[in-house]
């Protein structure tokens, strides 16, 4: 009785916990300008189908694909076994579904359980693309320090979760061989694919008590993993595995090469063009050009933010960053979502609204040095397997450097200037255009 | 343009040339190629001549949406005034720019890039390739990012090289997976960040490794990048840098 009071209270905790940081979270996200992304839901469901969950992207580069997709179906059946496990420690019944279930019961463990396998040869795989092959992509500076812990935090964890689904079901197994189960008063086996031989060989021989004792470590190890799970995936990278989805969703659909038209600029030349022109009138609310601080991008560019794995495949197909200039497109992302929460938890200490901290995501995280580097190749856009796009925060920022504070390098300006005289981006007069002609 | 005009005609199709077609030494070849092509294939064309002025690609990269925007309106008002439809350009970044940014100002064309027009002429038996002088030569393509990547185009280019019987190698990094040349987001026209080696020379190594007698380009930018990427290798005289359109107006 007073597990399943502990079951509960610690659930519930762990659930509540969880929403109030998703519902922060989302409140930081919507600091953002409205964007319509609405539109084409068909089209937006097949892209989520086949780039969110059909990982698309993802095989363009087959081995860590693999290896993915592993930890990400064992993540996804996996769920499966916590519905009972979530029914049992509600109900205080033991492998509630076992003998309803039969023979699809012990083909859906089995099936977790070969996953799970599957899920630790992925996992020590990654770990050591990490840290013993250092993987060029995923040992960038920018990965210093917190963003190299976390990820290694992250497959430590699924480890952990691994090894407590194996003492859980192995001990289960042994307990049930010796006819000391709570499934049954008769002695036999739940016939797991895994488990059935790994429990005997690691197990076999120990006491009723200790085979309790490990069977409960795994089956509350595997509980508190989950929970810990999803309450450490707001500070995560990790937290792609929900928003990969929404993300994908509310992909870009244009031509990746059609930049954002700013309307704001479109009325004041239309104005210059004809000084009798009807515009919208302005909601009075002073107008910033381009982006110097989180709240001027997008709530799809902050939801990218958060989105983002880290992976680096944008970085690693960057030319400015594989030809060593410091723009990494990884980097933008890491830096506007640290940004945004650090807003966030500013929101959080003066009642919701932001209180000007003096620092800004341009200079303070971001430099213009990394933002002048880009080619508007859209090769980040196009790698990301979750698309996101850094291209349009690098943009908007360009924007604001360029109409706000005129600090585009000086050559740019003899460019621009070109351009407004001469309508080419040289020197050369107008009058000559047609000289290639002669 | 204007021409035709004062004869009360309308061509069905305004060739855009670009600032670097118009100006550029290198490029103006390419212009003429373009021209040739056309011309050969009995295709009524106009350009706007003086009265053309920078699509403003390189100012909207820059993030100057005024300068851009100005630019745009002046050119939008002068193709609507000749009640243009269908324009070609030479140039991948005015492809882009005039096909997919110029509608939310008004200005709305078909837009087709020359290397999609010239596969069309092609295919529509509108131009007979004869002389057959790149057979079996090994030709590598560039992919421009703002035909690829940006517009999805990559099948047009490389299906004139096919026509062409030349010997069609990829380089590892291709269609979407390609790499820039260094002159995109106005990167052309400033020294590049501090780094240790340069955009187009990284990119001309990829290229040379496919062991190439001419590198293909459709791109006047890329066309410069890789034509000083080959020169940074000393192999100017071994491979060529040519624009799909010089090597179909060879071919005439
Ligand atoms: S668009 Fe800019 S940041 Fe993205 S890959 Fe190209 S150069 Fe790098
Ligand atoms: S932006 Fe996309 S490709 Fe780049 S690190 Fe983040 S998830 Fe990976």
């Amino acid at each position: 009785m007073i597990s399943i009071l502990i079951f509960i209270i610690f659930f519930t905790g762990g659930a509540v916990w969880f929403t109030i940081n998703c519902r922060k979270v989302r409140r930081n996200i919507l600091i953002g300008k409205d964007i319509d992304r609405k539109d084409n839901s068909s089209q937006r469901w097949k892209l989520m189908a086949l780039v969110a969950m059909g990982q698309k992207k993802m095989f363009e580069r087959p081995i860590p694909a693999l290896l993915h997709l592993f930890l990400y179906v064992a993540f996804i059946i996996t769920q499966i076994e916590l519905i009972e496990i979530v029914a049992d420690g509600v109900s205080g019944s033991h492998r509630m579904f076992a003998s309803s279930l039969g023979g699809f019961y012990t083909f859906i463990i089995s099936f977790i359980e070969i996953l799970s396998i599957l899920a630790f040869i992925g996992t020590i795989a990654f770990l050591s693309r990490r840290n013993l092959l250092k993987v060029p992509r995923l040992v960038k500076s920018e990965l210093n320090g917190w963003p190299k812990l976390d990820a290694n935090f992250i497959l430590l964890g699924e480890i952990t979760l691994i090894c407590f689904i194996f003492m859980m079901n192995g001990a289960d197994e042994v307990l049930y061989r010796n006819g000391w189960s709570h499934v049954s008063e008769s002695q036999g086996s739940f016939g797991f694919a895994i488990s059935a031989h790994l429990g005997p060989m690691i197990f076999g021989g120990m006491s009723e008590s200790a085979l309790h004792v490990i069977e409960r470590i795994g089956w509350w190890g595997h509980v508190t993993m989950v929970l810990a799970f999803l309450n450490y995936l707001p500070y995560s990278k990790h937290f792609h595995i929900l928003l990969a989805f929404p993300n994908v969703y509310f992909s870009n659909l244009l031509a990746k090469g059609k930049f954002t038209n700013l309307d704001s600029v479109t009325n004041e030349v239309k104005l210059m063009f004809d000084p009798s022109a009807v515009v919208p009138p302005s909601d009075g609310t002073p107008m910033r050009f381009g982006a110097k601080d989180v709240m001027d991008l997008t709530w799809k560019q902050l939801l990218d933010s958060y989105t983002c794995t880290e992976c680096g495949r944008c970085t690693s197909s960057c030319p400015a960053n594989i030809t060593g200039k410091v723009l990494s497109p990884r980097k933008i992302m890491m830096d506007t979502r640290d940004r945004l929460v650090e807003v966030g938890k500013n929101m959080d200490v003066n009642n919701g609204t932001f209180k000007d901290d003096g620092k800004s995501l341009l200079n303070d995280y971001i430099t213009p040095e990394e933002l002048w580097a880009c080619n508007t190749c859209n090769a980040c856009v196009q790698e990301c397997p979750v698309n996101i796009d850094p291209l349009s925060i690098i943009i908007e920022m360009r924007r604001f450097m360029v109409m706000e504070q005129s600090s585009a390098p000086a050559e740019l300006n003899s460019m621009f200037n070109n351009i407004e005289n001469n309508g080419a981006p040289w020197q050369f007069s107008q009058a000559d255009r047609l000289k290639w002609a002669e | 343009m204007a021409e035709y005009l004062a004869k009360g005609e309308t061509p069905e199709l305004l060739f855009w040339v670009g600032c670097a077609g118009s100006f550029d030494d290198r490029a103006k070849k390419i212009t003429r190629s373009i021209v040739k092509i056309l011309n050969h294939a009995n295709v009524k064309f106009a350009v706007l001549g003086t009265e053309e002025s920078c699509t403003g690609d390189p100012a909207k990269r820059a993030g100057n949406e005024f300068l851009f925007q100005m630019q745009a309106m002046g050119n939008i008002t002068i193709l609507n005034g000749y009640e243009v439809k269908k324009i070609i350009t030479g140039c991948p970044h005015c492809y882009n720019t005039l096909k997919n940014e110029y509608p939310a100002l008004g200005g709305n064309y078909e837009v087709i890039h020359h290397t999609e027009f010239i596969q069309q002429l092609i295919s529509n038996g509108l131009i007979k390739i004869e002389g057959g002088s790149f057979k079996g030569k090994k030709v590598t393509f560039h992919d421009p990012c703002y035909l690829g990547r940006a517009n999805d185009v990559y099948e047009a280019p490389r299906q004139i090289l096919i026509d062409l019987d030349s010997q069609l190698v990829e380089m590892q990094r291709n269609r979407a997976d390609g790499l820039c040349c260094g002159a995109g987001g106005a990167q052309m026209f400033k020294e590049a960040e501090k780094g240790n080696k340069e955009v187009n020379v990284e990119r001309t190594e990829q290229a040379l490794a496919t062991n190439p007698n001419i590198i293909a380009v459709g791109c006047p930018f890329c066309n410069t990048m890789i034509t000083d990427g080959v020169k940074h290798f000393n192999k100017e005289e071994s491979v060529k840098v040519l624009d799909v359109a010089e090597l179909i107006a060879q071919n005439l």
